[in-house]
Parts: structure tokens; C-alpha cells; sequence
């Protein structure tokens, strides 16, 4: 029997709201079209009450209380906008500011800053409180992400995305006014548990935390004559760039993208889809593999590198179970620096491999040993928009122009893969089209959705296939600990580091608070994805006629030894604490 | 220098200075030690929110916390080791360093202050040329300064060890350690 | 244990206990029914175990036995509060008081009073026990002890802590046997609402209120806790409590245990009590054996276990939540409220937190009645208070006082007045999170709502009197800078306001204030106040609000005029010699660490200023007095 909801009356500046118990000043507010601002609350991440921004007066309440946290009851009046609130939040402001690096002007934040948003709204004074400072080393350890700790403002909205993660790489350090955040014994960042799934970064309201930016050596590559520069971009971004130009979230600006990347200067653009196509292919292909020779099951997916580190460094005893597939990122750049230089006459090393990606994850992982120049520079989508704002192009007003062949048809299977789900779906669609020619089944719907956890069993070709979809890492540790404990047995799951998949990554723009405290932005993401997939006439990856020009030109067929040596790869264990 | 500045270098900020210029560890645990901070672990696994309390025992077993105590404490009670160094420098109680043979701490409570203790302070240090915070080269001694031992009445007062001190003056202070250095004087003829 | 059983404790030892309260003749019948013609209490507390009061006992002991004297019973006990006088001995039934015992005076106490026929040693007593024509009086008689009430400590310096039978001989469990088998629940609530007991830990809620609250809250399992995390530095109310009488806070622990639905229960103490903690220790591994906590208690089929956590250096925890989340384990930061504790507390069940002195009062308000608490104190604020008494003042010690006490009386009459004839300035209650008295309010009654009034807080019973050599800027940085370190850093106004505030004030006594960073100072203290997370932001800023507001010509006199008053800021004073008592023995140019002393023997010396960085050495070190503060 479903519970009736308590419903409780309140008036926030005169307006009336009935809202149901339990809702805090902040959500009650909303629904009265104010809103309060925050610093160190963010929707589904963090929930502290600790910045004190977000102060307003509320009766029955000593002093003034924070609205993010503090529950409504009935009959209360709330008043958000007094004289005695707007005093408090601006000495917060300027205390923040009196230990605060302000080198806006070259920060990466700049003109997309939550303090500054507010500084300016209420005209603070930022030296007003100068005072003694302490300064700490700017973390550049790692090839995905740059920690200045000089910018932050303690709003722990990292600790609380990396705490969701269940990575746990950093957390609050001493105390009092000397609390700054970092790993532990202050080491840098390469030498802890971090995976570079990069949620820190996109829950960051200032520019403490930026993905470690390559931007310069692409102009530079861009403008070497001698160079052959090629962008591909993955699935994601088109659901994505455009909030980076202020076009509504969920816009599918694929045609634009395509162009504004030919205006800055490629020589071609391909479609990463299509080496998801071709993931699909190597990993279904494995899947039935492992299922017909017995080989460890359950085969989780291996496309995302922030997981993959995840496994190397807390499950090293869980890597004869990743799909040996590399990720499409790395798989295109193999596919580009050997079948395609080969067929075009092309000498390898003048060609520049570029990747747009959503991802911060993916900057290390074209960095690792066994696959290093497979793709020469990895960016975000943060960083392409920028790059396209540089460059002066107008990209609202582009025409929509196609990606180059031959790597430009893909199927609906390929754009998926930049949702949760998106993965397993399409490896289904393939899988039992594989083993069996008379399932047709496109739609698999139990794999859709941003529900961070599902599972699902098929039955086909007389096997019944258990598979599992997780998203977000501390779901994936969930699973790995169920199927280490025998509590779960499934064939295949799929994961994601990041929670909805790679239209929530680490590389994804960074909207304004207000936007994101107000919108289902994976939903809205994943929706464009999935619209591609449902209006595309092809769905299974399969069926992808660049599939079959592949294989037949040069691999022969799905997990023959020469895809082996170029689109495989093996992984070594790495145990972080 | 002013009481203000090295009351700060013995307040909680100062603990990262330290780290960052004593990169190479010098730990030197035995086996015996790790064996009695295993079964330490191993009792309190089950207890809920024991991190402290073997934070607590770990660093009476080792004298102080190093970062190689804090991965086995993390690894035992399967937390991560920046929870657990996250803990170890939040409490004034957990040292990250060495401390010395003898351990100094001059209160600086309230009852204490208005009764001079800052100058107690200020007499150990000039006494052993350190400052709070800090251990003798030798590893003989080592002060801190602490908040009230609950001796108000002897105020202003200094622990050495176990031992209080009380009724101090800045005078009295070269005496009382000079003890401390007669008796190791006292254990090396022996 | 059963109720009987119980009972045969408490009649076997009570005459034992008994002869501790009474004096002279009454006592004496009464020792002789015990079998021991004399008892020799010695203190066991901190205080005076600090200043070696177990090397008195062994004294005793091993004088007793070379002379057979096994009619004398040696108890070593908690605090009796006069700490500075410590150590304390007191010989009963006589009630003779002696103080600041060494081990040859107690020798000589056993060979000249102890043995039979012995006499009182006069001349080691406590002078204020010993009037001026010679004649002994009862140190209950003195001033020091003459207004003091005692109910929260009224075990304390009378029973061995280490004995339950010595406890429950003394009253300790009468309580909570009277509670499980005589009251409901809702009996013991109403009776705690109706006796106006309000936390004596610093926010002073009614305890009645939260035991209610949690009661009401829904939830299979509840906790108890008990605070005794006393971070106030000069406070040692909590600590002489758990050291004097361990067993009175886990009877109570164990009755609200019952009366809210909970079976178990923590104390968070501090680690920097170790004679707290191993008395604590003791007493709960005994209340087990004796089955006054575990399963089916007295057999009435309720269970109540306690268990211990030790704190780990960290101020902040003495807040309720921070405390919760220190006992979780986690670093001690605060969470915001609402829910408050008694509907989501610890590890998210309903809790209730109470500190030690509040879980002392719960015994006697049980036995003796919530009409009879009432009746004590003001109307406002029922019962007594402890107080620690420190600072410039001649009796430093415990004290415990009906509320509606002045301040005056403490002072003057308990406290005996300022030594060395200066001038009473003010008396700083609540500790760092408190304010301060000035002398204009000495007359204040002490309770709840007039300490609020004039801008102080009750807080958890430091209170430090401050003469005219202290400066209240001084003192008021000196609190900064313990809030300033103690901040968790959690929220902004206090994680970078303390530290602000503190450079403010320390600008001050450097010298290089402006006129203008006072109004800026009032701002940054009304903000902290009004948007900190938690109790120690809000109240951080009190020590400052409080000495602006009696003492800002003080400010004042620094900003503008450069000027020290107390003579206790560096920056502003110098260091000179009087060349009239100067006599030249060269001590203080020996002995300053950059030679800023010059002059021959036996001639005055001069200071060079340009040299000298006021170290004060030279002051401390000059055996005539010649050295002056300017």
C-alpha cells in the first residue's frame, strides 16, 4: 500500500507553497520561483550545509539557517532576500574571497564561476579581509586533471562526487582554517586510488579543478604543415557541445559539430560510433567466445578507462574478467595509424590523431604504455568548445555538415554507447543476431534508463544470458562484490565509472549551478542518444556496411589474430590504496 | 619571535611543512609491532566506527602515525587511506612524525595562560633550542603544547611524560629537564 | 545481583560512609561501630595526584603497618576541591583537614595523630581550618566550603571511586533501583521535566525535554551518551566527577536508558583524563560483575550496557553531533540540525546526549524528589552548579553553589579573594565560548538568564578571574586563538572568520590597529554568530563581543593611544631598570639571550631597547624587583 505523503504550508516571501514533508527551504523555494544560492550544495551529489550561502531567515529558527538542509515545516515564513540575509551571504563571499587565488582573468572558470556569479551579485569587496594565507602546490600529477588548491573554496563538492564514486582518493586534510583537500599524506594525485573518472572537476563551482588541457598542442599540431591532423568525436558529445554555446541540454548538434571541427582546421572528422560498431563487434564476439569455451564469465565491458583503472588498481584479481576489447577511442586511433594510413599511403607519424571525448579518464588512457601514439591528444568536450570560441566560430549560426567517410555511417548501436546502458544494448542487439540469425529483437529496454543498477536475462539461442548494467563506480564495486561472493552470477555487465554513463562525464561542459540544480541532465543527455538510435535506419552494429568494408579489407573477421594484435589489449594489476 | 607565530606552527597547519621536506621515510617498524597493531585490527573490525580507537592504539604501539601504519590500519579495516590520514589530522592527538624519548607539553589552557604559561613555553624552547612542535636532534625531547591537564590548581603547568610539573616558573624549567638529561647521561656510563 | 542483595551492600558499609559526613562526637560513636577508629581520606584526583598524592598514601600505608594500626582505613577518594592546596588529607571523624601534604608529614600525622591517643597536628592543617587564637574549626566551616552545596559532586572526596560498595553504600543505584522497580518510564520523564534540570554542559536545554523527545522518536534501538568531552581549557568539573564518583553517571546513564527505550549507551571522554578514564573503566567492568549494567539489571528484565570512546584531542567534538560523528569514527565535524539527536542521532538513531554534571543531578532529583530539586536555585534555573575556579584568585579549586549565587560571593567569600592585593577585573565563565564579567556586574546572581543578559554564558562552569594584570585583549585573542585551532573548518564563518578575527586583534596588540577595524570586528563577530554551522562559530566570537562591550576603552586605548594598560601586549610596552633597586648583581645581563643588558657590578644596568625583544627573562630572573614594565 502506497503511503500518503505528508503534505506541510509555507510561505517563502509572501508566496504561499504546499510542498510534501521533509523538503528542505531550498526545493520549497523553487517551487515558488526563487531561487537561493548555493556554493557547496549540488543536486545528487552534495548536501552539507556548510558553505552558508544559501542563509535565510526562517521563523522558529535561531539565527539564520541554511536552506539547503533545513526542512520545512508547516505554518513556517520563510524570507529569502532580507537585508540581514544579504549581509550575511556577501561577509561569506568576502571571507571566501580573503583566501581565495584570484587570478581570474587567465582562470579556466572565468565568466563560468560560481563565485564570481555571486561575488558580483553582491558586490563584494574582495580585500576587505586580506589576511594571512597559506599556499599549496598546484597538482599536475597526473595527465587528466589539475588540482590548484589556492582556488578552492572547501565546498567539498569534489570530496562528495569522489566519495559517490566510492574511489575515495581524496578527503578533507587537518583543520580549521588550515582544511584544504587532497590525497592522502598529501601525495600527489598519480600516486592514489584516483581512476580520472573526473566527476570532481564538473562538481567543481571555481577553477580548483580542470582537466589537465591539451588545447595548445593541438593548435600546434594544427599548424604544422607537415602534419595530417584528424578529429573523431564520440557518441556523447553531440548530445552535449551545444550547452557550451547555451543551446538548450539534450540538443543534438551533430551536424554543427562536425562543421566547427572542419573550421578549425582538420583535414578530416570522423564519427567515433563507428568504432563502436566495431567494439561491439570484437566484444559480442568474445562474449560468445567465453560463453562457448568456458572462459571467465562474467566478461564485464572494457570501453571505459576510468573503470578499467578501477579494476587494475582495487579488483587486480577481476582482470581475466574484463574484455580483452580495447575502448573505440583507442580502437580508432589503431584503426587510423594502421588500416587507414595504409590504404591512403599515409606515413603514420605525420598523422595527428585527435579525440573529442567526454571524458577526463580517456586523456590517460592514450597516455598508457602498451597503446601510447595510438591517438595523439585527447579532449574534452569543455576543451573543444573552447577551441571553437577561440577560433571566433559562430557556433550556433554553422550549417550542419556530415562526418568524412569512410568513417562516417554508424549505426544506432554506436551512438548509444554514450549512455548507461547504451553498451550492453547494443552488444545484445549483436550478440543474439550472432547466435542466433532469427532474433531480431532491437529494442532491449531493460537496459535503458539512468537507474545506476539493472539487470536483465535473455534467453537466446537456447542460452540464457544474465547480464547486469551498472553505472557510477560505487555501483560497479557493488557488483564486483556480489559476483565475487557467488550472491550474483551473470554473463555480462556492463559498466560505466560515471553515474548515467558518458553523457555525464568528467569532460562534459559544466553548467551553472542553477541549471543543474534544476534539471535531470543525464535524462536529457541520454534522450538525444537515444532519439539518434530509434531514427537511425540502422541498429545493429552488425549490420554497419563500414563493418563490413573493415573486415573484409582487413581484419577478416571478429577476434581473428590480426584484430587481436590491434584492437586488444591486456591489462596489469596495480593495487592503489 | 611572537607568541602568536608559533602557536600557529603548533596548531594543526603547520603538520604539512613537515611532510613535504621529510620525503624519504625513516620508519623503522618490527614485526612485533605489526603483529600487535594486526590483532589490534583484527578485535575492532566489528566494532562500529573504530577507526579512531586504533588510530589510538596504533599510535601508542608505534609512538606515531607514518603513512606505512596508516595503509595497514586502511588495508585491515578496509577503509580508504585518505579517510583514515583525513582522520589522523583532524585530532590534535595523532602526530604524523617521530616524537622524542621524553615528551614535553606545556599547557596553554586558560588557567595556565593567565598565570604566565606562555613564558614556560618560551623557557623550554630557548632551554632545548627547539621549538613547539618539534624534537630534539638526538631524539631526547620533544614539545607540544596542550590544552589543559586538568591541574588548574597548580597553574601554570608542564607534563613531562607522565609526570606534571606545577607552580612553574620560567626559572624552574632548566632544572626540571636537566633531570632528564642526568638520567640518560646516568644510562649511557651504564 | 537482586534487590536484596543490593540492599545488604549498602547496610554493611554505610556506617563506614557515614562517619565521612558527620564530625566529632556523632562520628566518633559511629567509628566505633565500624571497626575502624580512624579514617584517613586521601585525594585521588588529577589535581592532586599531579602534586604526588600517592606517595603520601604510600607513606601511610607502610607507617601504618610498621605500627600495626589496622584500626585505620587509608581511602584514597576523589577531588575535595580545593586544588591548590592539594595534596589533601582528611582525617575522620575529627574532620581534620590537612593540606599540601608531603610524605614526611603524613609520617609525622600517623605518629602523632593516628596512633591511639594521638592529637591533631596543628600546625599542618589548612590554615583556614585553625582560627586565630589556635581553636579548630570544621573545614565545612570554612569560608570556602561554608556556601558550597553539594549535590553533583556529593560523593566526591567521600567515597573510594574505585569501591562500588563505597558507591552504592553512599547512595549510588538507590536511584535507579527506585526507578525499575517503582516507576514508568513516563514517571521517570515527568519527574526530570518537573525538577527543571537543564544541561550543565553549555546550552542549558531542559534535560526532562530531550529525554522526551527521544522517547517519543520511534526506533528499535536508541542510544545514551554521556559527554565528557570537557575541551574548556580551566574546566575540570566533568573530569572531578568521573574521578570522584564514576558510578553516579552510569546509574543515570542506565535511567534514562529506561526511561526512553534505549539498552545501551557510550561515554565520550576525553584521553587527556586517564585517571577519569581507568576509574570509569573500573567502575563499569564492576557494575557488570555486581549486574547493575548488563542483562536483566537487579532482575527486572531490563538490559543496559555501557561503553566507552576516548576522544582524541578535538574541542569541537564537546557539540553533540560533532561528538556523534566523532564516536562513528569519523573526523569530528558538526552536522546541521534539524534532525536533531533525539530523532536522528547517533549512526542515525534517536540519541540523547547529556554531560557529566548533568548526569551527577539525576540520582538525588530520583530519591529526593523534583519538588525538592526545584526548591533550589533560582526559578528559572533549578539546582546548583560546579564551577572550576582558576585564575588570579586564592582558593583555585572546585566549587559547587545553589544557582542565584553572585559572583561577589565566589569571589570574595569561596574563592577568598585576589592574591596579592590587586584588583578584581573580571571573571570569564563559558570559557572560549563564553564572556566576560566585568566588575561592575559582580553582584549578578549566577544563573541561566543573567549570565545571557550581561553577555556571558553559563556554559560548562570554567570561570577564571582576571586581575588588573591581565588585558583583555589579550584574553580575548587568547580565546581566538584556541577557536581559531579548535575550529573543525567545516563551514565558512568560523573555518575563516576565527582566523580573521583573530589577525584583527592581533593587529590590535601588535600596535598597529585602526579605528576602523573595531566596527569591522563587531561585523565579522554578528555574521559568525548568526550564520555558523554550528556552536562554536556561534559562539566564537562571544570572548570578543563581550570585553568590546565593558572593556572597549581598553580596545581603544591600544588603537589610539598605543597603550597597554596591564602592561601584558609586547609591542606595546618596553622594558626598563630602576636604577634605584637595581644593585647591579649582573643576574639579568647574564642570563638575556641577545645581550641587551649592559652595566659593571654592582652598578645599575640599562636595557638597550633597540636591542631588547622582550623576553621578559630578565624580569623574571631579577631578584630585587627592579625590572619595570612601561
Amino acid at each position: 500500500m502506497q503511503q500518503q505523503q505528508k503534505m506541510v504550508n509555507l510561505k517563502i516571501n509572501g508566496i504561499s507553497v504546499t510542498v510534501p514533508e521533509g523538503t528542505t527551504i531550498l526545493q520549497a523555494a523553487r517551487k515558488a520561483h526563487i531561487e537561493i544560492p548555493t556554493l557547496c550544495f549540488l543536486k545528487d551529489v552534495s548536501c552539507v550545509g556548510s558553505c552558508r550561502m544559501c542563509v535565510v531567515e526562517a521563523t522558529g529558527a535561531r539565527g539564520l539557517v541554511a536552506a539547503c538542509v533545513y526542512p520545512v515545516a508547516e505554518g513556517m515564513e520563510v524570507r529569502t532576500n532580507t537585508d540581514k540575509c544579504r549581509r550575511s551571504r556577501k561577509l561569506t563571499l568576502e571571507l571566501i574571497l580573503s583566501k581565495h587565488k584570484k587570478k581570474c582573468l587567465s582562470c579556466e572558470r572565468n565568466h563560468n564561476c560560481e563565485l564570481q556569479k555571486l561575488s558580483l551579485g553582491y558586490s563584494v569587496d574582495e580585500d576587505r579581509f586580506k589576511g594571512e594565507d597559506f599556499v599549496l602546490p598546484i597538482d599536475n600529477s597526473t595527465p587528466y586533471v589539475v588540482r590548484d588548491n589556492d582556488k578552492c573554496i572547501n565546498c567539498m563538492r569534489c570530496v562528495a562526487a569522489c566519495n559517490k564514486q566510492s574511489v575515495n582518493a581524496i578527503g578533507s586534510i587537518g583543520r580549521g582554517f588550515h582544511v584544504h583537500i587532497g590525497s592522502a599524506f598529501d601525495r600527489p594525485l598519480s600516486e592514489s586510488p584516483c581512476v580520472g573518472c573526473g566527476q570532481c572537476i564538473v562538481a567543481c563551482p571555481v577553477g580548483a579543478l580542470s582537466e589537465r588541457s591539451t588545447v595548445d598542442e593541438v593548435w600546434e599540431a594544427l599548424s604544422d604543415p607537415t602534419k595530417m591532423v584528424v578529429f573523431f568525436t564520440a557518441p556523447s558529445i553531440r548530445a552535449t557541445l551545444g550547452e557550451a554555446f547555451d543551446m538548450p541540454v539534450g540538443t543534438n548538434v551533430e551536424g554543427k559539430m562536425v562543421s566547427a571541427i572542419r573550421r578549425l582546421g582538420s583535414d578530416a572528422v570522423f564519427n567515433m560510433d563507428v568504432t563502436a560498431d566495431l567494439t561491439i563487434m570484437e566484444e559480442a564476439s568474445e562474449l560468445i567466445n567465453r560463453i562457448k569455451t568456458g572462459k571467465p564469465l562474467p566478461m564485464f565491458t572494457s570501453c571505459c578507462p576510468g573503470w578499467v583503472k578501477f579494476v587494475e588498481q582495487t579488483y587486480p584479481e577481476m582482470i581475466p574478467h574484463l574484455s580483452t576489447c580495447k575502448s573505440p577511442q583507442q580502437m580508432f586511433g589503431a584503426l587510423l595509424k594502421s588500416y587507414w594510413c595504409e590504404k591512403n599511403g599515409i606515413d603514420p607519424a605525420n598523422l595527428y590523431v585527435v579525440s573529442i571525448i567526454p571524458c577526463t579518464a580517456k586523456k590517460y588512457e592514450c597516455k598508457r604504455e602498451e597503446m601510447k601514439g595510438d591517438v595523439d591528444a585527447a579532449l574534452t568536450t569543455r576543451e573543444l568548445a573552447r577551441m571553437i570560441k577561440t577560433a571566433g566560430i559562430k557556433f550556433t549560426e554553422l550549417p550542419d555538415e556530415e562526418f568524412d567517410n569512410p568513417f562516417a555511417v554508424a549505426t544506432g548501436g554506436g551512438a548509444i554507447f554514450g549512455a548507461t546502458g547504451g553498451v550492453m544494448e547494443a552488444a545484445l542487439r549483436a550478440a543474439a543476431h550472432m547466435l542466433d540469425g532469427s532474433f531480431d529483437v532491437l529494442d532491449f529496454f531493460s537496459a535503458r534508463g539512468t537507474n545506476p543498477l539493472k539487470e536483465a536475462s535473455y534467453l537466446v539461442a537456447g542460452h540464457a544470458i544474465k547480464v547486469a548494467v551498472a553505472s557510477g563506480l560505487a555501483n560497479a564495486r557493488k557488483i564486483v562484490e556480489q559476483v565475487k561472493s557467488g550472491e550474483k552470477q551473470y554473463d555480462f555487465i556492463e559498466i560505466m565509472a560515471c553515474p548515467g554513463g558518458c553523457v555525464n562525464g568528467g569532460g562534459q561542459p559544466t553548467l551553472s549551478d542553477s541549471v543543474r540544480n534544476s534539471t535531470e541532465l543525464k535524462e536529457a543527455r541520454a534522450k538525444a542518444l537515444y532519439t539518434a538510435d530509434a531514427t537511425n535506419t540502422l541498429r545493429r552494429s552488425s549490420d554497419s556496411p563500414v563493418m563490413g568494408v573493415i573486415y573484409d579489407d582487413y581484419f577478416g573477421f571478429p577476434n581473428s589474430s590480426k584484430a587481436h594484435k590491434l584492437l586488444h589489449t591486456a591489462y596489469k594489476a596495480d593495487k592503489k590504496i | 619571535m611572537d607568541m602568536l607565530n608559533y602557536k600557529q606552527a603548533a596548531s594543526r597547519g603547520n603538520y604539512r611543512v613537515k611532510i613535504m621536506t621529510e620525503k624519504k621515510s625513516c620508519f623503522h617498524g618490527t614485526a612485533a609491532q605489526e603483529a600487535e597493531l594486526s590483532a589490534v585490527i583484527e578485535e575492532s573490525k566489528h566494532i562500529p566506527g573504530c577507526l579512531v580507537h586504533v588510530l589510538q592504539r596504533a599510535q601508542a604501539i608505534y609512538g606515531y602515525l607514518p603513512i606505512e601504519v596508516q595503509t595497514l590500519i586502511a588495508e585491515g579495516l578496509g577503509v580508504s587511506l585518505s579517510e583514515v590520514y583525513g582522520v589522523a589530522t583532524f585530532y590534535s592527538q595523532f602526530s604524523l612524525t617521530p616524537k622524542g624519548k621524553h615528551r614535553i607539553s606545556v599547557c596553554l589552557g586558560t588557567a595556565c595562560y593567565v598565570k604566565g604559561s606562555d613564558k614556560i613555553l618560551d623557557a623550554v624552547e630557548k632551554e632545548l633550542g627547539i621549538k613547539c612542535g618539534e624534537c630534539t636532534e638526538d631524539g631526547m625531547f620533544s614539545i607540544d603544547s596542550c590544552r589543559c591537564v586538568g591541574a588548574c590548581g597548580l597553574a601554570p603547568v608542564m607534563m613531562i611524560d607522565d609526570e606534571v610539573y606545577g607552580k612553574l616558573r620560567p626559572e624552574k624549567v632548566k632544572a626540571i629537564i636537566d633531570q632528564y638529561r642526568e638520567a640518560k647521561d646516568d644510562d649511557q656510563r651504564a | 545481583m537482586t534487590i536484596k542483595e543490593l540492599d545488604a551492600i549498602r547496610a554493611a558499609k554505610k556506617d563506614l560512609i557515614a562517619v565521612r559526613r558527620l564530625v566529632k562526637e556523632e562520628g566518633e560513636k559511629l567509628a566505633q561501630k565500624t571497626g575502624y577508629r580512624k579514617q584517613v581520606l586521601v585525594c585521588g584526583g588529577t589535581g592532586c595526584t599531579s602534586s604526588h598524592s600517592m606517595k603520601v598514601i604510600e607513606r601511610l600505608e607502610s607507617v601504618l603497618a610498621e605500627l600495626g594500626l589496622d584500626d585505620v582505613l587509608v581511602v584514597k577518594t576523589g577531588c575535595f576541591g580545593l586544588c591548590s592546596l592539594g595534596p589533601i588529607m582528611i582525617v575522620y571523624p575529627e574532620g581534620a583537614f590537612y593540606a599540601q601534604m608531603t610524605p614526611d608529614h603524613a609520617e609525622t600525622v600517623v605518629r602523632k595523630h593516628l596512633v591511639k591517643g594521638g592529637e591533631i597536628v596543628k600546625e599542618l592543617l589548612y590554615s583556614g581550618t585553625v582560627t586565630d587564637s589556635g581553636d579548630i574549626i570544621p573545614f565545612a566551616e570554612t569560608p570556602f566550603y561554608k556556601k558550597q552545596m553539594r549535590i553533583a559532586l556529593r560523593n566526591c572526596g567521600v567515597i573510594a571511586p574505585e569501591d562500588i560498595e563505597e558507591a552504592i553504600a553512599a547512595g549510588d543505584y538507590a536511584a535507579l533501583e527506585k526507578v525499575l522497580t517503582q516507576m514508568t518510564p513516563d514517571d521517570v520523564i515527568s519527574e526530570m521535566l518537573a525538577s527543571g534540570l537543564r544541561g550543565r554542559g553549555g546550552a542549558g536545554l531542559p534535560t526532562g525535554r530531550k529525554w522526551s523527545f527521544a522517547k517519543a522518536s520511534k526506533g528499535d534501538v536508541k542510544y545514551v551518551c554521556c559527554n565528557a568531552d570537557e575541551g574548556d581549557p580551566g574546566a575540570f568539573m566533568d573530569r572531578s566527577v568521573l574521578e570522584g564518583d564514576p558510578h553516579c553517571v552510569l546509574e543515570a546513564m542506565a535511567i534514562a536508558g529506561y526511561a526512553i527505550g534505549s539498552n545501551y549507551g557510550y561515554i565520550y571522554v576525553r584521553a587527556e583524563y586517564p585517571v577519569a578514564v581507568k576509574r570509569l573503566e573500573i567502575a563499569i567492568s564492576q557494575a557488570r560483575e555486581y549486574g547493575l549494567l548488563g542483562k536483566d539489571i537487579l532482575g527486572t528484565g531490563f538490559d543496559f550496557d555501557i561503553e566507552i570512546r576516548l576522544g582524541a584531542g578535538a574541542f569541537v567534538c564537546g557539540e553533540e553531533t560533532a561528538l556523534m560523528t566523532s564516536i562513528e569514527g569519523h573526523r569530528g565535524e558538526p552536522r546541521p540540525r534539524p534532525p536533531f539527536p533525539a530523532v536522528k542521532g547517533l549512526f542515525g538513531k534517536p540519541t540523547i546526549l547529556n554531560n557529566v554534571e548533568t548526569w551527577a543531578n539525576v540520582n538525588p532529583i530520583i530519591l529526593n524528589g523534583a519538588a525538592w530539586f526545584s526548591s533550589i536555585g533560582t526559578e528559572s534555573s533549578s539546582g546548583t552548579k560546579v564551577f572550576a575556579l582558576g585564575g588570579k584568585i586564592t582558593n583555585v579549586g572546585l566549587v559547587e553553589v545553589p544557582m542565584g549565587t553572585t559572583l561577589r560571593e565566589i569571589v570574595e567569600e569561596i574563592g577568598g579573594g585576589i592574591p596579592g592585593g590587586k584588583k578584581f577585573k573580571a571573571a570569564q565563565t563559558g570559557g572560549p565560548s563564553g564572556g566576560c564579567i566585568p566588575a561592575s556586574c559582580i553582584d549578578t546572581p549566577i544563573d541561566y538568564y543573567s549570565l545571557i543578559a550581561i553577555g556571558s554564558m553559563m556554559g560548562s562552569g570554567g570561570m577564571i578571574i582576571l586581575d588588573e594584570d591581565s588585558c583583555m585583549v589579550d584574553i580575548a585573542k587568547f580565546y581566538l586563538e584556541f577557536t581559531a585551532d579548535e575550529s573543525c573548518g567545516k563551514c565558512t564563518p568560523c573555518r575563516i572568520g576565527t582566523k580573521r578575527l583573530l589577525q584583527l586583534l592581533t593587529k590590535i596588540t601588535d600596535g598597529k590597529g585602526e579605528p576602523e577595524d573595531l566596527d569591522k570586528i563587531e561585523e565579522l563577530a554578528n555574521h559568525m554568530k548568526q550564520s555558523s554551522l554550528c556552536a562554536l562559530g556561534q559562539s566564537a566570537p562571544n570572548p570578543v563581543l563581550s570585553t568590546m562591550r565593558y572593556f572597549r576603552d581598553e580596545y581603544e586605548a591600544h588603537i589610539v593611544r598605543k597603550e597597554c594598560e596591564a602592561k601584558v601586549c609586547k609591542a606595546l610596552l618596553s622594558y626598563y631598570i630602576d636604577p634605584d633597586k637595581c644593585r647591579g648583581c649582573t643576574l639579568c645581563a647574564r642570563n638575556c639571550p641577545v645581550k641587551a643588558i649592559s652595566g659593571s657590578v654592582k652598578q645599575p644596568h640599562v636595557i638597550d631597547r633597540t636591542k631588547c625583544v622582550k623576553c621578559g627573562l630578565c624580569e623574571s630572573n631579577c631578584k630585587f624587583g627592579a625590572i619595570e614594565r612601561r
